[in-house]
């Protein structure tokens, strides 16, 4: 049976995510043959390592295959049970899972049987399933199903028609079972019911697929296709229905916009028709299986767009459709195809790569990204094997005839009834053109003359401006921090130092609706995308207006409004009011009540349902095909509705009510001002949003001459509005979202402090774990804010209040960093002053008047104590205190070293942050300190990351995401890259370094276990712990990171400090720790995973309290971050991203950095009392031993009483919600992770040359390589570095020749003296780190194929290297060289994304190059040979010039790498330049970022004057 | 924030006097406002802090001192005028004679030299008034309840025009001729020149505030008149009663109270009535005693009489040059101040205490002796030196010791309300044991600071408006 949980506590069980290995394997020509399966076999065999196991370490998360059906096989066994089957085509062979109560699996296959009958068909017959259970782990047995397989005879229908009626048979048979059996019959499934194919799954580890179902290993059993696939869940939970493939198709990935694809799939339901399927079609509702997973929800869209009529290709690309914006050379008609479809349907986007099969054709797809890898080989016996790896099947080279991967977007297909490989250019083109979507597109899109033109501000009246503003609760602060930063530099403004004040349920103030919603965000199971760099794969474009039958194309269907993007001005309204057409009609509603209702909260009721009823009406007497909400009415008498439950009521109203789709909804309100404002609307179901106040307030500011002077109204409009933009894209591909039509209506955040009612109603679906406010007080912030407007007020007050949200002021929002809690805590550490800490934690503690965070209203329950000198000593606690990653560079060399020296005196742990480290620091001081950080923290811009980084360290930290500004990415300005810092980076002084929103290595969570690996192999002694921030579903991604081998995992709170974060993301994104922290706990413990890995917590931890309280949630590390900088003089300026830092801690000014004064000594003071304090408390709840107090949430409870008018809605009784656990050892860490270790390559590899190891002289070994051997070179370099330093050994000093097909990260972190030849091909990740060491990949000689158009490594290479060589004699494919910093490279072939961040390093290419390179590449040289002068229309402009190659120092330079590369490589396209030398140097260009080259000039200048001591950065200040 | 780093381009500049030998022949104001030029450099030195300590940890009245050092910066006076307004009633005042804790406070006081913060206040409010910004703020309605405010000091101004402006009709009165308290009548006019506490008074009684002079409550109308008359009744006297120094020689002729010397000086100049043979230090030597600002007053004044000597005389030991660790940043420092008036000339003793005066008729010298302190405990603890005993000549003698409390005169008597142990009036939120009476300024705390009793003011007219509004 299925075991899988139902929600409980904080664990939700929609948050689950999987990823994993895909393969495809198929005869072009057609021919069945059993062959396929075996190679079929092998392909799943060979991907194992991306699946991964329970905690018993034997249960997989799931494997399967889909197929043909092998009639041959399956004629044979029905004989046997003495069925006759019809022709193939013309019955089914169905593979249906069951309970095993023998009475129920016969009652549900019963109702099976009359689902079939209802549709005319017969069943012939029942098989039971030969199954061999004793492969089986005991969790995969424990939900073992029965197996059944079911023979349906279609009758006089055969293919296609009897296709479609055993989908309708299949609807509704799962319909009838879950009616009448509900959560008891839950095991019943059926896995495939079609007359084509037939899958075969369950719960197993690859191997035991083919142990498990013995029919699979029977020659008869022929198939001309097959589909496998390897999961990687991120539970533990047993359930043989999540695993894939699933009908039409195997997935690897994530759809990031699940929610949005749901939610906008119910609006559709009730408007679909087909002529196929007539009045069953009720049948097949909802389409979407609720609670499934995205691949298996994708499946069911992607069923039924084929099944009601397209082909699935077709279906493909509307579900992902290639990026075709304007930076893509694309036809006309594919646009026109894409455009149309847009109007219909949202993109199912995220990182997708996909296997699909009809039974006939077999296909491959990737998202627009090209996020997940796919790589395929074609035989020269026409064998076309497609998998996540190159190598999974092995063949001799001259068997092989192409080898290829999956470009973004692209598609590739191969039809076996033609047998004929069939290539996207030739697939889209036909598609775009069975119909005249272009001439549809252009006769019916409605435009409207003027509708987003020039911008301007808007006078408005003048008079009543403030008044409005107050009533909209704008403040001072927010006109001068956000708005006049927007319109002055379009961008949103930036802050630092994280949030302190209350979450908006625990604030006096009234705070908009906005406030009580968390943005939330991508983390580890699905990348970010990186909204500036690769933004051309991004669009805020969408289509509105009444949206018609999804399973029709009519011309009609995209008689739409088009949006460019949701920002409309006044006159934008005024215009879409004039709009007088019969087919668009555009009606407006008012969102206002009347204030002086005795019961506010009853107004605001009526009100939301008047306007509702509003809404329909328009709809229905109006027939309105675009409402507008307006509260421009809003005056003295009437008060606005929050736009933002106006909006959302009336979109889940109308959804219920089948309308949604008839008209589009835009917005006119005051009150939206802030980019999250703009998203949480769209998110909930605004199409469109006219803040109209915005404008007035500028022109007022304006007026006021805040704005410099010269800037124009349309200049300072259109400036607002491109940061609002840029905010929108920001937020959504945080959440890995590319397109604003899928991020509509999805609904991509939490509610922190609404209660369920609220939420039930207006904001359905969305997640709100704490319950928290209702109407009530919604109602009475309102009509606070209108008092506050039309009310009485102060005749001498500022007509608006300060705000005191972002910068601490007396009257405003409360911060927990003050003026009290700063001095206090300097007076303590400085003065090493008990009484200060007391008084300094006594105001932080005590939130009885002043609430702050969650923790203030938790309450310690009463227990038996024991006397203090019985529980451990401080010096034993403070060892689990950490630091919070602060890199140098975001603070001052002598800020942090002081902490690593603190640190490491008080045995806790320092961390290095994403900056690098001075190795002088591995040496210790004369006074026995040492500097040395004891993490080193890998981040996504890799910097500074070398194998002698770490190899020294005690715990390396994966920075997955960081709580000040989850899913985003940072930037250094070049003027704060000073010499000491470019050195520690391997970067280039004054040239900007750019961190990623992603690691480009983890778009996954088989991704991350892979890094997890590498970072293991670069230092097997030490730990690995992976970062996440606080969020709903963390707890599954907790897990996820459990089950991949870390040995720690770090849950953020939303809360903590930043050296410079996007204000939006300091406040709205992520969530407090204690929610995190325990649903970490619970989901862990759940999954029998918390035992094997420690948990860390932080995010504005501040005393003994705060950890004894992260201890009883399930923490057992602490991280410090601003507590610590407070002990060394920060007084939270607020000024750490202006390196204005008055302390000398958040800068590199050198003159600043002298003012530093803070000590070791004051954070050891601090951290002992800190210590100290828990220890009394632990003395209090009766713990002798830390250990023992770690997850006994049974000690906490809420504060009872609470009067605070919206706290006292708080509930918290999920976040103490206790999951079972046999006993306390299951609660914390109490074991440690198997080693994955064993059986790597290294080890032989050690044994093998020990001159070279034991003596640093040369050896030569050779070998040969799978694709199951991964990250070969990593473990020996990190032996190397550790004897003979980072330089000491000689080039070539080992040599090792590798032949076949290497594993992910071949030669990753290599170090200086050894050089790596790979005869075959590679993976992904190839010279990850390249740590100075030489990596040569070969076409092995008797290829057929040339080198230079073929794959032969992988995507994301030379990811963070620092130095060392790599020649490549074929093609790479996408993100070459991503953010390299030092390495040479000379490669034939790169595909997109090509030397995307690179900071430093020598880039040869050779031949063709994908789009976008050197996107965010602001150092380093590219050499790109450019034979058809197109290159520039590939290239991202933004920080790079092209130049020819003229120079003699480069033309030099150039042919020596060539010549190198030929000598090394035997490349013959390296030779064919080098012979025809004078005419293709021509063809070269040399791409060199712009930044770069001036920072190479001053520093050639600088060389010149030779004598003058200044050093080249110097002017880097003040320039 | 005004500049990103304005602190490091601009060094602070301290706000200059008048050259002494010209200034001591006059009693007009002795700073020299700086040019505009150097002013907006000055408001540049902000850092516009995330913790303004000035304002959070420094100021009393929470000035929103980032806020208007950025409006200076920017040239937006006028603005910066209603945002000091917002929260300061007597900017005029504060910008003159203030402490200024919030400098002591400054981010940038820990390792550098604070923003000028008092005088971008003076020169905020004097623009404001030279621009004719300042003016009448009237409500639009009246409540008709009524409020008398005892006393005209900071407290009773800043209380009384709180409440006019709340639609309340307010009475002040005052004992002495002229309101202002010890705005008037404590303050040097080389510190505070008179006109500008008639220029607020103006603005005031523009508002609505009526001031009913030379009243003394308590003695010229009842303690219970007033509280028939009035629906609440706001006492803010100060803390008149002065401490004493009960020695030998004490009732000899030459020894007064500070303030007694210091009102009559401002009498004279402001042409009011004193006594006929005022106390004068003309070549006489002077000893204060008592090290503070009130002493320091004194010592201006002597030597504006032209005194032959003045010594000033503290208890306390002579405090460091630098922040002492006791009382760390943003602490209120306890470091050698020297005000101008030292600079103009004066002996400052340490560690001496007075034993005896002696005299004839008249006071002729004082014998002092060498105390030393030690720590005991935490407490400190005071030893005489032995042998140490001195004297001084001494004609007249000032004694600036401080003040012990409200004058416990007849309405505080009569009007009913508790007192502490030290003689305070107590209160809640700023309400009396007698709930239609409030208490507001040194009356409540004791001699504090100007910028404490406006706070106050302030507060109080909150709670008594809240109290009037429920009536």
């Amino acid at each position: 049976m299925s075991l899988m949980p139902k929600d409980q506590g904080l664990y939700e069980s929609r948050r689950e995510h999987d990823a994993c290995g895909i393969g495809a394997v198929v005869n072009i020509s057609g021919k069945k043959d059993h062959s396929i399966i075996e190679y079929a076999k092998q392909v799943l065999l060979n991907l194992h390592h991306r699946g991964a196991a329970s905690a018993d370490n034997v249960t997989g998360d799931g494997a399967g295959i889909l197929c043909q059906i092998p009639h041959d096989f399956f004629e044979a066994e029905a004989k046997k049970l003495k069925i006759r089957l019809p022709e193939p085509g013309h019955y089914s062979a169905g593979v249906v899972f069951g309970p095993k109560d023998k009475q129920l699996r016969k009652e549900c296959d019963t109702l099976l049987e009359k689902a079939v009958a209802h549709y005319g068909m017969k069943v012939i017959g029942w098989r039971d399933v030969p199954v061999s259970a004793d492969c089986l782990g005991e969790i995969a047995l424990s939900a073992e199903p029965s197996v059944k397989q079911i023979f349906v005879d279609g009758g006089r229908l055969a293919n296609e028609p009897l296709e479609q009626k055993l989908y309708l048979a299949r609807k509704r048979a799962e319909r009838l079972v879950s009616e009448k059996f509900g959560e008891s019959a839950d095991d019943f499934y059926i896995t495939s019911l079609s007359c084509k194919t037939i899958c075969y799954k369950g719960m197993f580890m690859a191997w035991q697929l083919f142990s498990y179902y013995p029919d699979l290993n029977d020659e008869r059993f022929t198939s001309a296709l097959a589909i496998v696939h390897q999961r990687y869940s991120t539970n533990t939970f047993p359930n043989w229905q999540l695993a894939q493939p699933f009908r039409c198709i195997a997935h690897n990935g994530e759809i990031n916009t699940l929610s949005g694809n749901r939610n906008c799939m119910r609006m559709r339901e009730k408007r679909m028709e087909s002529p196929i399927f007539g009045d069953d079609l009720s049948d097949l509702l909802p389409v979407l299986t609720p609670g499934a997973s995205d691949s298996a929800n994708f499946d069911n869209m992607l069923e039924l767009l084929h099944l009601s009529g397209r082909s699935m290709p077709h279906s493909l690309m509307m579900m992902i459709p290639e990026a075709f914006g304007a930076k893509y050379h694309i036809s006309t008609d594919k646009r026109s195809f894409y455009e149309y479809h847009a109007s219909i349907m949202e993109p199912w986007d995220g990182p997708a790569a996909m296997v699909f099969t009809d039974g006939r054709l077999l296909g491959g797809t990737l998202d627009r990204n090209g996020l997940r890898p796919s790589r395929y080989t074609i035989t020269t016996d026409g064998v076309v094997i497609m998998a996540s790896e190159t190598g999974v099947v092995e063949f001799p080279p001259e068997k092989i005839r192409t080898k290829g991967r999956l470009q973004p977007g692209k598609m590739f297909l191969v039809d076996t009834e033609q047998g004929r490989i069939i290539t996207d250019n030739e697939i889209k083109g036909k598609i775009s053109r069975q119909k005249p979507y272009r001439r549809w597109l252009n006769e019916n899109w409605i435009e409207l003359k003027g509708l987003f033109d020039t911008p301007h501000l808007e006078h408005g009246d003048p008079e009543t401006l403030a008044a409005r503003m107050r009533m909209f609760g704008y403040t001072r602060e927010e006109l001068q921090v956000l708005l006049k930063p927007m319109a002055i530099n379009g961008q949103e403004p930036v802050g630092s130092m994280g949030a302190d004040n209350p979450l908006a349920v625990l604030s006096d103030r009234p705070r908009l609706l906005y406030d009580y919603f968390k943005q939330l965000f991508a983390q580890v199971t699905n990348p970010p995308i990186d909204p500036l760099r690769e933004g051309l794969v991004m669009s805020l474009m969408s289509f509105t207006g009444k949206k018609l039958n999804i399973l029709e194309e009519t011309p009609e269907h995209c008689r739409q409004l088009k949006l460019p993007h949701p920002i409309l001005t006044n006159e934008d309204m005024s215009r879409l009011r004039r709009i007088n057409r019969d087919d668009y009609n555009v009606q407006t509603i008012y969102a206002v009540f009347d204030p002086d209702k005795d019961i506010p909260d009853a107004g605001l009721k009526q009100a939301i349902d008047r306007l509702v009823a509003d809404a329909e009406a328009a709809i229905m007497n109006g027939n309105a095909s675009l409402i507008i909400i307006s509260d421009k009415t809003a005056d003295a008498n009437k008060a606005p509705i929050p736009a933002l439950l106006a909006v959302s009521a009336v979109h889940h109203a109308l959804i219920e009510k089948g309308l949604r789709g008839e008209a589009g909804l835009v917005l006119e309100t005051g009150e939206a001002r802030e980019v999250q404002h703009f998203c949480l609307l769209c998110g909930f179901g605004a199409n469109g949003v006219n803040p109209y106040i915005v404008f007035e307030a500028l022109h007022h500011l304006r007026k006021q001459e805040y704005l410099p002077q010269g800037m124009g109204s349309a200049q300072i409009a259109s400036n607002y509005i491109a940061a609002v933009k840029k905010g929108i894209l920001k937020t959504i591909s945080k959440m890995g979202i590319s397109t604003l039509r899928s991020y509509f209506n999805a609904q991509l955040f939490e509610a922190i402090g609404i209660n369920k009612d609220v939420i039930d109603t207006y904001f359905t679906g969305t997640s709100s774990r704490i319950g928290g406010i209702g109407l009530k007080q919604i109602a009475k912030d309102i009509l606070s804010r209108h008092k506050n407007a039309y009310g009485s007020r102060k005749i001498d007050s500022l007509e608006l209040d300060f705000g005191g949200d972002y910068m601490y002021r007396l009257n405003g929002e409360r911060h927990l960093w003050n003026p009290t809690t700063i001095s206090k805590i300097q007076h303590a550490a400085t003065y090493n002053d008990q009484n200060a800490y007391n008084e300094f934690a006594q105001a932080v503690n005590d939130q009885s008047k002043a609430l702050c965070t969650l923790r203030g209203l938790f309450k310690f329950n009463d227990s038996e104590p024991v006397p203090l000198e019985d529980v451990e000593p401080a010096s034993k606690i403070v060892k689990r205190f950490c630091t919070g990653a602060m890199s140098h560079g975001s603070i001052s060399k002598e800020a942090h070293e002081c902490m690593a020296v603190a640190m490491n005196r008080l045995g806790g742990m320092s961390n290095t942050g994403e900056g690098g480290e001075d190795p002088a620091r591995y040496t210790l001081e004369p006074n026995g300190d040492s500097k040395n950080s004891a993490i080193k923290q890998v981040a996504s811009g890799r910097f500074g990351v070398t194998i002698q980084y770490l190899s020294k360290g005690k715990e390396i930290q994966i920075k997955m995401a960081q709580g000040a500004k989850p899913g985003e990415g940072g930037q250094l300005p070049g003027k704060k890259v000073t010499q000491e810092i470019a050195t520690l980076r391997y970067s280039t002084p004054g040239v900007t370094l750019i961190s990623p929103p992603p690691h480009h290595d983890i778009y996954s969570i088989e991704d991350l276990a892979q890094l997890i690996y590498d970072l293991k192999c670069a230092n097997p002694e030490g730990k690995v712990s992976v970062k996440l921030v606080s969020e709903v579903g963390v707890g599954t991604i907790a897990a996820g990171v459990s089950k991949g081998n870390a040995d720690e995992v770090l849950i953020s709170g939303y809360d903590g400090g930043t050296g410079a974060s996007p204000q939006s993301s300091i406040k709205h994104a992520g969530c407090p720790w204690e929610v995190g922290l325990a649903e970490t706990q619970q989901v862990l413990v759940m999954n029998k995973l918390r035992d094997r890995i420690r948990v860390q917590t932080d995010g504005q931890l501040r005393t003994g309290r705060d950890i004894v309280i992260a201890a009883l949630l399930g923490a057992e590390q602490f991280g410090f971050g601003t507590g610590v900088l407070a002990c060394m003089g920060c007084t939270l300026l607020r000024k750490c991203h202006e390196g204005a830092c008055t302390y000398g801690i958040a800068t590199q000014d050198p003159e600043l950095r002298r003012r530093f004064a803070g000590k070791p000594e004051y954070i050891v003071n601090y951290m002992t009392f800190v210590a100290e304090e828990a220890r009394q408390l632990m003395a209090q709840l009766g713990f002798r031993t830390f250990s023992e107090m770690i997850g006994r949430v049974d000690k906490l409870s809420m504060q009872e009483a609470v009067d605070h008018y919206k706290a006292k809605g708080l509930d918290y009784s999920m976040i103490f919600h206790q999951p079972q656990a046999k006993d306390h050892s299951e609660l914390y860490n109490s074991k440690s992770q198997a080693s994955p270790l064993k059986e790597h390559l290294d080890w032989k590899i050690i044994d093998n040359a020990k001159a070279t190891f034991e003596d640093g002289k040369k050896s030569s070994l050779a070998m040969s390589i799978k694709n199951t051997d991964r990250t070969a070179g990593t473990i020996l370099s990190n032996r190397l570095v550790k004897k003979f330093g980072p330089d000491g050994l000689a080039d070539d000093t080992l040599e090792i020749e590798f032949t076949g097909s290497a594993g992910q990260s071949f030669g990753a972190f290599l170090t200086k003296g050894v050089t790596m030849k790979l005869i075959g091909d590679s993976n992904d990740y190839l010279g990850k780190g390249l740590s100075g060491g030489r990596i040569i990949v070969e076409t092995p000689p008797g290829s057929p194929f040339l080198a230079h158009e073929n794959i032969i490594v992988g995507n994301t290479l030379l990811y963070g290297a620092t130095r060392g060589e790599v020649f490549i004699n074929g093609m790479a494919g996408e993100r070459f060289c991503v953010r390299n910093s030092g390495a040479t490279a000379v490669v034939e072939g790169v595909g997109d994304h090509g030397c995307e961040y690179m900071t430093g390093g020598l880039i040869v290419v050779l031949g063709q190059t994908g789009c976008n390179f050197a996107a965010g590449m602001s150092g380093g040289i590219a050499y790109v040979l450019d034979e058809h002068q197109l290159f520039d229309t590939l290239c991202n402009l933004d920080m790079v010039d092209l130049e020819s190659v003229w120079q003699d120092e480069d033309q030099k330079l150039l042919y020596g790498l060539i010549q190198k590369h030929e000598a090394l490589t035997r490349s013959s396209r390296a030779r064919r330049i080098l012979d025809a030398w004078p005419d293709m140097v021509g063809r070269f260009v040399k791409v060199i970022p712009i930044d770069y080259r001036k920072a190479l000039e001053r520093m050639q200048a600088e060389e010149e004057r030779g004598t003058d001591t200044t050093p080249a950065t110097e002017e880097v200040f003040y320039g | 924030m005004a500049k990103a780093r304005g602190f490091l381009e601009y060094k602070r500049q301290p706000v200059e006097y008048r050259p002494i030998e010209n200034r001591v022949k006059d009693y007009k104001e002795i700073e020299i406002p700086l040019t505009p030029e150097t002013i907006t450099q000055q408001a540049a030195r902000c850092a516009d802090c995330g913790i303004p300590f000035c304002h959070g940890a420094g100021c009393p009245l929470g000035n929103l001192i980032p806020d208007f050092n950025e409006l200076v910066y920017l040239g937006k006076w006028k603005e910066a005028c209603d945002v000091l307004h917002s929260t300061n009633n007597l900017p005029e005042i504060t910008g003159r004679i203030c402490p200024a804790p919030c400098e002591t406070a400054c981010t940038l006081a820990v390792n550098d030299d604070p923003v000028l913060i008092r005088h971008i206040e003076f020169q905020i409010v004097e623009r404001g008034f030279a621009e004719g910004w300042i003016t009448p703020l009237t409500p639009d309605t009246k409540t008709g309840k009524t409020a008398a405010v005892i006393g005209s000091g900071p407290a009773g101004l800043a209380a009384a025009q709180q409440l006019a402006r709340m639609g309340h009709s307010v009475t002040v009165f005052e004992k002495d001729d002229k309101p202002g308290g010890l705005l008037r009548y404590g303050i040097p006019d080389f510190k505070l020149e008179k006109w500008v506490i008639e220029r607020r008074i103006n603005q005031l009684e523009s508002e609505g505030v009526k001031f009913h002079c030379s009243v003394n409550v308590g003695k010229d109308i009842s303690a219970n008149y007033l509280e028939k008359m009035f629906d609440s009744i706001v006492l803010t006297m100060g803390a008149g009663q002065p401490r004493d120094l009960p020695v030998e020689g004490r009732d000899l002729n030459g020894i007064h109270f500070a303030m007694e010397f210091l009102a009559q000086q401002n009498k004279m100049i402001a042409g009011e009535t004193i006594p006929d043979t005022p106390i004068n230090a003309n070549g006489k030597h002077v000893i204060v005693i008592g090290g503070g600002d009130t002493g320091s007053d004194c010592v201006g004044t002597s030597r504006r009489q032209n005194a032959a000597t003045v010594h000033q005389l503290e208890i306390l030991s002579q405090p460091p040059e630098t922040r002492p660790d006791d009382t760390p940043w943003p602490m209120w420092p306890r470091t050698m101040r020297t005000s101008s008036s030292h600079q103009e000339g004066c002996e400052r003793m340490w560690n001496v205490m007075t034993k005896k005066f002696v005299g004839d008729n008249n006071v002729k010298e004082i014998m002092a002796c060498k105390v030393e302190w030690t720590q005991q405990d935490g407490q400190w603890k005071m030893d005489e030196v032995p042998n140490s005993e001195f004297t001084l000549k001494a004609d007249l003698v000032m004694l600036a010791m401080g003040f012990v409390h409200v004058e416990h005169g007849p309405l505080i008597k009569d009007i009913g309300i508790d007192l502490d142990d030290r003689g305070n009036v107590i209160t809640d939120n700023w309400q009396t044991s007698n709930p239609k009476v409030f208490a507001a300024g040194d009356t409540v705390s004791g001699a504090s600071l100007v910028v404490q009793a406006i706070d106050a003011g302030r507060k109080t007219a909150d709670a008594v408006d809240q109290y009037l509004r429920c009536l």
